[in-house]
């Protein structure tokens, strides 16, 4: 089977201050990184990281990704302990269905229509998923912001739904970290989506 | 008991814990049934453990310089591991290494058959 064809991507282009604050965003991190594998913080490694950063942004410039919202330093700090303790949880699950003798793995591939689309929010929420427990991300779809995840471990119906639940939980994580208030409400009113009205819709 | 001797007891259960989780994904990548079930142990067990052994080494060499490059190490090991398992699933997704028979529900076939309608009524 062939990939769906290419389509336009659904941000609107950036304007110039939203441009110029992607640019300052993706030298701080190229620099942070150039210092870190230098290994020491000295005017010489920021001024060479600089330099580096400006000459790598201006021969492969990134793709307009539309940060909209701020960084929240408690949702940041929530989601990274519930995310660090996911992580041990997962590898547990996995270590576990691996060593347990006679036993094969039921799964499942869901569709999970995210509330905020977003090219941000759908990578960091495709990233994080892979990570926790049971789950593996298969497939994004841009258009409709929607996510088709692997779901390992499951024995019914109500335990996919359950774990759908859970994706959005994550994905409200995730907003509640790095979204704008616009995203944050959206969000907090949306509730959990009925994913069968989103499939049975024609895709937009 | 200095706070060396309990800085390399720390070091050394991280190291030991780690590699026993790589250890877990590598027998998990032999037992499991299929493609996309072995993603989920390259993906997992296998990033914790080396997490934890560079948690292991840091707290062993103690030095700036080398725990720096270990951070860079766990930050890119974080971003790049669940791109590789998207990456490999996608490639992989319609083909009979994939056991559909151990499947609940296939929400995505549901998805690109309606896709590949899509595209047939456009040319019509």
């Amino acid at each position: 089977m062939t990939p769906a064809e290419p389509v336009d991507p659904p941000n609107p282009p950036l304007s110039r201050s939203a441009r110029h604050r992607n640019q300052i965003i993706a030298m701080t991190g190229l620099v942070t990184v150039w210092v870190l594998l230098w290994g020491t913080l000295s005017w010489a490694n920021v001024i060479s990281g600089l330099v580096v950063a400006a000459i790598l942004i201006a021969v492969f410039p990134l793709p307009p990704v539309t940060f909209a919202g701020r960084i929240h330093p408690l949702g940041m700090l929530r989601f990274w302990r519930r995310f660090l303790s996911d992580l041990v949880v997962a590898s547990a699950q996995i270590a576990w269905l691996a060593l347990r003798p006679r036993h094969v793995p039921r799964s499942a591939i869901i569709a999970v229509p995210l509330r905020v689309n977003t090219d941000l929010n759908l990578t960091l929420t495709a990233e994080a998923l892979t990570l926790v427990p049971g789950s593996l991300i298969l497939e994004a779809d841009r258009t409709t912001g929607t996510l088709f995840v692997h779901v390992i471990g499951v024995n019914s119906r109500d335990e996919v739904e359950q774990f759908r639940r859970s994706v959005y939980d994550l994905e409200a994580r995730i907003i509640e970290a790095v979204g704008s208030a616009d995203e944050l409400r959206r969000v907090r009113t949306a509730g959990y989506p009925n994913p069968l009205a989103h499939l049975e819709g024609e895709p937009t | 008991m200095t706070l060396d001797a309990v800085l390399d007891i720390v070091a050394a259960v991280c190291l030991i814990s780690g590699a026993l989780l790589s250890l877990a994904a590598g027998v998990a990548l032999v037992r499991f049934p299929d493609l996309l079930t072995r993603m989920h142990a390259a993906a997992k067990p296998q990033v914790l453990g080396l997490l934890l052994v560079l948690v292991g080494c840091a707290l062993r060499l103690r030095t700036g310089v080398d725990i720096t490059t270990l951070v860079l190490v766990g930050i890119f090991q974080l971003a790049t591991a669940p791109v590789a398992a998207h990456m490999i699933g996608r490639a992989g997704y319609p083909h009979e290494e994939i056991r559909t028979d151990l499947l609940l529900t296939d929400e995505l076939a549901a998805h690109l058959d309606r896709l590949a309608g899509e595209r047939d009524e456009v040319r019509a």
